[in-house]
Parts: C-alpha cells; structure tokens; sequence
C-alpha cells in the first residue's frame, strides 16, 4: 500500500487571481507530489507504509532515526490540509462554532486576524501558521519547516503554508500581503469547522 | 542603564543599514542565476532585511532611552534575525563573480586555500560534492558556510538554518551559498541540488582566497 496524492479540492486556476494557477501547478504538482514519491521511496518495506498518514507523521516525530520519514510524511499531511484549508470565494470573518471560539480567546475578529498575520511573520524562515483548538480553547500555533501541531496533541483547524515557494512567483517576499489575502479571499471556515468537530485525520 | 544615560558613545551608534550595491549586473550571473532572480533577492529580499533591521535598530533605540526592558528584550529576535539576513547575504554577492570576471576558476592548486582543502578533502571536487551533499540536505531555509575556527584556524564546514550566523558559533565565514528557496526557486524550482550544481560556475574563488587569507592572520 503506498500513499497517494490526494487531489486538489478545485481547479489549478480557481483560486486565482489571489493565488495564480502557475504557484498551484509547481505547489502542488511538484512541491507536494516530490514528498508523497520521497514518503514512498522512504517508507516502502517498513511497517509505516500500511499505516494512515496521520499515525506516520505521529508514529515518526521526535525520533533521529525517522526524521527523514516524519519529515516527508508532515509535509504531505501538512499540504493535503492546506489545499484544504482554502476554497474559491474564502476569506472573511470566521463563522459558525469556530467563530464563537475565536472570540472566546481573542477580544474581536479584528484583533484575531492581526494575531495570525503576526504569527505568519513571525515564523523565522520556512513552516506554517495554524488556528488550532485543544480543550474547547482556539489558539494560533506557528510550525517550523514539517512540524505539525497534532504532535504537540492540538486539533489543527486550518493552515497557511509560509514556506517560501507557497508565495514566491505571486508575492516575491510580501509574507505580510499573502498571509492578509489567505485571510480576506482565500480561507474556508467551513473546514475549520468540520474539524472541530471531526479531527483531521488524514 | 543610567551609567550610559550620558554616554555620547551610546546614542547614534546605531547607524541606519544600506543595501550594498552588486559588483556586478543583475544579468551578468546568467546563466547560473537569472537577471530575474537576481534583482528579486537583492532588491526586495536583502533589501527587506535591511528595511526591518533599520526600523528594529530605532525601536531598540527608543526602547533603551525609556529603559523598557521588555521591548528591549522582545526587540532581540528580529534584530538578530534581520541582522543575519543582512550580514549572509552581504558575503554571499561578494563570494559570486561573473563567468567572464573568473567565476568558477580555482585558485592555484599551491595556494594556501587550496592546499588547506586538500588536506581536509582530498580535492576540490570532493569538497564540492561534500558541501553540496551537507547543503542540499538542509531542513527548509539556511546557508551552508566554509569558515575559518576561530580557534584553531582550521577549515570547516557548518550549515546553520534560517538566518543564523556562523560567527556566532566560532567560524569566521570565508563563503557561504544561501539554500531559502527565493535564492533559487526562480530558475531551478523544488531542485535544489541542481542549483547548487550549478552555482559553482559562479563563485568568487579570490574573494574567498582573500578571505581564507585574511582569517589566518
């Protein structure tokens, strides 16, 4: 059994003009597909390749002698989520369950927002920006390179990807104006909501 | 804090950080490094480095006149990173040269720097192939470095992520090769190792010779 990759959501295009078709086509067909082939490469005759990406990705963390597996495997789980995490016509206010939780732990959507963008920037080089929920809590959790936060025992609810190659060819190094666009036209809060109540398990 | 309230070596010493110009055209690294490419991470990334570092230097100075200890402390991380980002990439133009100005071309194979990576690796191709082996294997962002220790005057290789700097961690820096995807993805996509393949027909090798040079003394 090997792992697949799993298909975009929508169209090449469908979320341009904020994300071009040409970032979609390397992104996904290159960037994601290169870490499902080298997670199959790797996992191939090991016990991990009849395992669920998820039980990979927590089965692999933390331990020198599988981080090149965990790394493959995190950055496939992490990919497959942020396609994911977006949809054509996103963006706004959060809404549903999600929305009320949001406010729980942040003094508006406003300030929120401001939070996200902050942590998109703050993450230091490669890796990505989360809203995630633990306990009946939401908070913003930044990853560096592969890590993901369900090792750190949090539901992840969305992801923007600030590896350089997600914003490269659309906003050179403007993190500030991809993460702002992520926020306004892009994200899917429907999803943010489906896996508040069912766990992402990929 | 109050001791340097008055010092006149204190204020002003913070001076404001400017791009250093190319010694070269944004074309003239073609066809290792595109025009493109090339302007892009000079211009808008180096650049924003030094933008971010320059308003990071006013806050911290203004954090210290008001003694806001936690502003100057909270001030660190994107000092020390924009500040790394500014010190890398500034060796990384001069350790480039064009093809036509001797990019590529090795010093002589007598030379103290050449003779010093002989010992170490037994020859200029196998040292290549280790610094690219060790820098193509970076997780995410950083730089593979060569650098004089400190200490021992030794050569050494070290690969430090992000925006660290090797200075930081007893090497002085001879050359280094930035591996963030924006110094290469324009020309040479998710493939890494092509990029580094090929930027070898680019380096500077008499900076570096000036370098080594200069570092043993």
């Amino acid at each position: 059994m090997s792992f697949v990759l799993d298909p975009l959501p929508y169209a090449q295009d469908a979320l341009a003009p904020h994300i071009s078709a040409n970032t979609i086509s390397f992104h996904y067909g290159k960037h994601h597909a290169g870490y499902v082939n080298k997670l199959n490469e790797l996992t191939k005759g090991t016990p991990y390749e009849n395992q669920s990406l998820t039980d990979v990705v927590k089965n692999t963390f933390g331990n020198p002698a599988t981080v090149a597996i965990f790394n493959n495997a995190a950055q496939t789980w992490n990919h497959t989520f942020y396609w994911r995490s977006m949809k054509p016509q996103g963006g706004g206010g959060a809404t549903g369950q999600v929305k009320d939780l949001i406010l729980q732990s942040f003094d508006s959507l406003d300030s929120f927002s401001k939070a996200f963008t902050d942590a998109a920037l703050g993450q230091f080089g490669s890796g990505w920006t989360w809203l995630v929920e633990k306990d009946g809590k939401v908070s913003i959790v930044k990853t560096s390179n592969a890590d993901n936060p369900i090792t750190q025992g949090y539901n992840p609810l969305i992801t923007l990807d600030v590896w350089e190659h997600a914003y490269y060819l659309d906003f050179q190094n403007r993190r500030i104006d991809y993460a702002n666009l992520f926020l306004t036209n892009l994200v899917n809060w429907d999803y943010a909501n489906q896996n508040l109540v069912n766990k992402a398990h990929l | 804090m109050q001791i340097f309230k008055n010092s006149k070596f204190f204020f002003g010493t913070l001076k404001a950080h400017t791009l250093p110009a190319l010694k070269y055209g944004y074309n003239d690294l073609e066809p290792v490094l595109s025009a493109t490419l090339l302007e892009f991470h000079h211009s808008k990334h180096h650049q924003a480095y030094i933008n971010n570092l320059n308003a990071a230097q006013e806050q911290l100075e203004d954090a210290l006149t008001k003694n806001d200890v936690q502003r100057i402390a909270n001030l660190q991380g994107i000092i020390k990173f924009n500040l790394g980002g500014h010190l890398n990439h500034s060796l990384f133009w001069e350790n480039l040269t064009p093809i036509k100005n001797g990019g590529g071309q090795l010093p002589d194979a007598n030379s103290a720097l050449v003779q010093e990576i002989n010992n170490n690796w037994g020859s200029v191709e196998n040292f290549k192939t280790f610094f690219n082996t060790r820098t193509a294997a970076i997780q995410g962002s950083g730089w593979g470095f060569l650098g004089v220790d400190q200490q021992s005057k030794k050569l050494r290789y070290l690969e430090l992520p992000n925006q660290e700097i090797p200075q930081n961690y007893g090497l002085t820096p001879i050359l280094t090769i930035d591996v963030w995807e924006h110094a290469y993805w324009w020309d040479y996509k998710n493939v890494r190792p092509n990029f580094l393949t090929n930027v070898w027909k680019i380096v500077n090798w008499k900076d570096v010779e000036t370098r080594y040079n200069q570092a043993l003394k």
